[in-house]
């Protein structure tokens, strides 16, 4: 805790959210944010001083009038604030949940310290006020009206990938009446939330009620499907579509190209994780879709998808149980970690153990091929990177072993390319990534809009969500001009 | 995606092998030889990997082959016509490279031998010489041999206790074959220590020679990582860099290991479900 001392003209401490016990949720995949009850929410939306120049709305991506939802809240017109919120971004409880807040909006908070790496403690929780909101609006069932443009209703626009830029565009284009279908390759819709974001930070039920409102409105949701494999873009073309958005995520695991990486245990953390989300292997032998769990399991990274991992493994082991062994092994400190701060402490407060400094160099395996050890090296911090952390340096002569059956490799993720492979008009950048103008998001190929981590990599569902408005109002624009 | 026709090509001593026709006109459209579908037979089912071993754009249908071994392919072997399946997505991974190569040897092991079919006959299509060399356990286990009869210019049979054709391994024949003159292209697909022996006998006689790894996958399209393989010291992923790679410079050791990463929980599953 900070100390209590009078920063302008705020008083009162924060108010923490409710969570599930750390012990009791270590054992299952339920929700670990309760959030706040609606006497927790007023109190800490009576702490905003409603600035005159609001800060936080220029570190939201999407620029949700912060400051006006939250006087709304305070003014027990919860309607109004969800409004507000849903001007910019469709699915509040989903951004409640999963948004860095402490990167972000609360970071730009007058609260928050300047120069600051992150949102200080003191920082109004707009996040959490985002998804009382939020989470109003879908017990409430209060739906955005759809202004059904007459002059766009002839037109049919595809979108590719159910993810976060996919689910926002679909809905966009919708509501003005533009019949819309939506591929997933995957069996069920929802990208990177279904198989990446573990249902123990965001319920599925919260995502089926925003992939239903889409449903609502109209939209296809065409699952099983491949686009570039069953169909080019051509086709869709050639079909009646008149404009496509591509939310082809980065969903291609980095490894990192040390020994013994394909030793039989040694997971991406995707292949991990969706087995886990996407397939429910922690219910296995229920659900069919096996996963292996280590007695000590080492995950490596600094980000979410690290943290997400590492406290899954963890649950896993104590529903089978097995004595909770799960250590985060990262290259720098915690401070330049990428994850959200609050997944840190969460995984903290359920025992996942954090190895820091320290790089991970062979995996050794035993005569069935199985990961056995990792051997490490101690690091150390040297000057800045392009990215503006610290870069890490290894000392040399400091390799030590440690126990490891099993790990999973959480270092990043790149461009899906399945579709860009087979279209090579598709200008892609070295990433593999989609070159978009950026003022209407429109490909290289007319007609064609791309939004999400497939656009500059891997960043934040609601920055995807941006990214999707902007292409979502270009493509209507453009259809209007037709 | 429902089932439309179903039959079982061989059920003796425990191994049954089936033959599925699914409706499925997008992929039916696009498939070529080669490729596969993944699918999942309930909601709580998983997702296998199987070869579209024929695709009939005017029906709108694929088939496919399977052997029951595990969980999924034994509930996939109890499914009827009218049945649909949870999931099937494709048409996935890479096609075969079809053109004239002049001679072209075929080895099929098992239910391999399925996914030979589609690419003997484009290869004959294609104008080439085909050699098929077919083994199985026993005559009773043998699939598709007329199928593949038709579509060859010579065909060879190798089962284990002889009751058909030579007995002995498909190995050996290929090895007699390619003693006997030049061919262009080896093409090997079935169970991993044949496809290995086939690389180990075709590297004698420096021949090209390519298999289709049956690795585990999850999603299938390129985003777990599951069915890694080291081809040429590089790791690829099976489902969307192959299934094919060039047979001699696969990592069999690793691949071999690899592939048994679920056994324990295979058989645990089986057994619960007493299937």
């Amino acid at each position: 805790m900070q100390p209590k001392q009078a920063v302008g003209p705020m008083k009162k401490e924060p108010v923490k959210v409710r969570e599930q016990d750390a012990l009791k949720r270590a054992a299952s995949f339920d929700e670990v944010v309760l959030g706040y009850n609606e006497e927790e929410a007023l109190r800490e939306a009576v702490r905003c001083t409603q600035c005159k120049n609001p800060a936080c709305i220029a570190g939201c991506p999407v620029g949700i009038d912060i400051k006006k939802f939250i006087k709304e809240m305070t003014e027990k017109d919860y309607k109004g604030a969800y409004f507000t919120i849903r001007e910019k971004n469709d699915f509040p409880s989903i951004c409640g949940r999963v948004c860095p807040a402490e990167y972000q909006c609360r970071k730009t908070c007058v609260f928050t310290k300047k120069g600051a790496p992150y949102a200080s403690e003191q920082a109004i929780n707009i996040h959490f006020l985002e998804r009382f909101v939020g989470d109003y609006g879908m017990k409430n069932d209060l739906q955005i009206p759809s202004t059904k443009n007459p002059r766009l209703s002839k037109y049919k626009v595809a979108v590719v990938g159910s993810g976060p830029a996919g689910v926002c565009c679909a809905g966009e284009l919708a509501r003005q009446g533009i019949k819309v279908v939506v591929f997933e390759a995957l069996h069920k819709p929802g990208g990177v939330l279904r198989y990446g974001i573990p249902p123990f930070r965001l319920p599925r039920d919260i995502m089926d009620f925003e992939l239903d409102y889409l449903k609502k409105l109209g939209v296809e949701i065409v699952t099983n499907y491949i686009v570039g494999k069953a169909k080019g873009l051509d086709e869709l073309f050639k079909e009646g579509f008149s404009a496509v958005f591509l939310g082809l995520g980065a969903g291609v695991p980095s490894f990192l190209g040390i020994k013994g990486e394909n030793l039989c245990n040694v997971y991406s953390a995707n292949e991990f994780l969706t087995r886990v989300n996407l397939m429910s292997a922690y219910k296995f032998p229920e659900y069919h879709t096996p996963v292996n769990i280590g007695k000590a399991v080492v995950v490596i990274g600094g980000g979410n998808t690290a943290m997400d991992a590492a406290r899954a493994a963890l649950r896993i082991q104590k529903m089978n149980a097995m004595a909770s062994n799960t250590t985060i092994m990262y290259r720098r400190t915690e401070v330049e970690m990428p994850a959200r701060r609050l997944e840190i402490e969460h995984a903290k407060e359920e025992g996942v153990k954090f190895r820091l400094l320290v790089q991970p160099g062979e995996f050794i395996g035993d005569e069935n091929g199985f990961v056995k050890k990792l051997r490490c090296l101690e690091c150390k911090l040297g000057e800045p990177d392009s990215s503006g952390r610290r870069r890490p340096v290894a000392i040399s002569g400091s390799d030590f072993e440690v126990d490891c059956d099993m790990a999973v490799i959480a270092v990043g993720l790149a461009a899906n390319q399945v579709l860009t492979r087979v279209t090579p008009q598709l200008k892609t950048d070295k990433y593999s990534d989609v070159i978009v103008d950026q003022n209407t998001m429109e490909t290289s190929v007319d007609s064609v809009y791309a939004g999400g981590d497939i656009v500059g990599g891997e960043g934040t569902v609601i920055e995807a969500m941006g990214m999707a408005k902007k292409a979502a109002a270009a493509i209507i624009e453009r259809l209007l001009r037709q | 995606m429902k089932i439309l026709k179903k039959e079982i090509l061989a059920d003796i001593a425990g191994t049954k092998v089936v033959k599925l026709e699914v409706s499925s006109p997008d992929i039916a459209k696009k498939a070529q030889p080669g490729q596969f579908i993944a699918l999942m037979v309930s909601d709580k089912g998983e997702r296998i990997p199987l070869t579209i071993v024929d695709a009939d754009k005017v029906s709108g249908t694929i088939t496919l082959i399977l052997q029951e071994a595990g969980l999924t392919t034994r509930l996939l072997g109890k499914m009827s016509p009218g049945d649909s399946l949870y999931a099937l997505v494709g048409p996935l991974g890479h096609a075969t490279e079809i053109k004239k190569y002049g001679k072209v040897v075929l080895v099929g092991g098992g239910v391999g031998i399925a996914e030979i079919y589609p690419v003997a006959k484009a290869l004959k299509a294609a104008g080439n010489h085909v050699t098929t060399i077919l083994g199985a356990r026993t005559k009773d286990l043998l699939i598709l041999e007329k199928e593949l009869k038709a579509v060859s210019d010579e065909l060879l049979i190798a089962t284990d206790d002889g009751s058909c054709g030579r007995k002995g391994f498909t190995t050996d024949i290929l090895d007699e074959t390619l003693n006997k003159g030049v061919c262009a292209l080896v093409y090997s697909v079935g169970p991993i220590p044949m496809m290995r022996r086939s690389a180990a006998v075709t590297s004698n006689y420096k021949v090209k020679t390519i298999v289709s790894l049956n690795a585990v996958m999850v999603d299938a399209t390129g985003m777990c990582g599951c069915c890694r393989v080291t081809v040429g010291g590089k790791t690829l992923f099976s489902c969307v860099d192959g299934p094919e790679f060039d047979a001699h410079q696969i990592d069999w050791d690793e691949f071999v290991k690899r592939n048994r990463i679920y056994e324990d929980k295979e058989k645990h599953v089986c057994n619960l479900n007493k299937l």
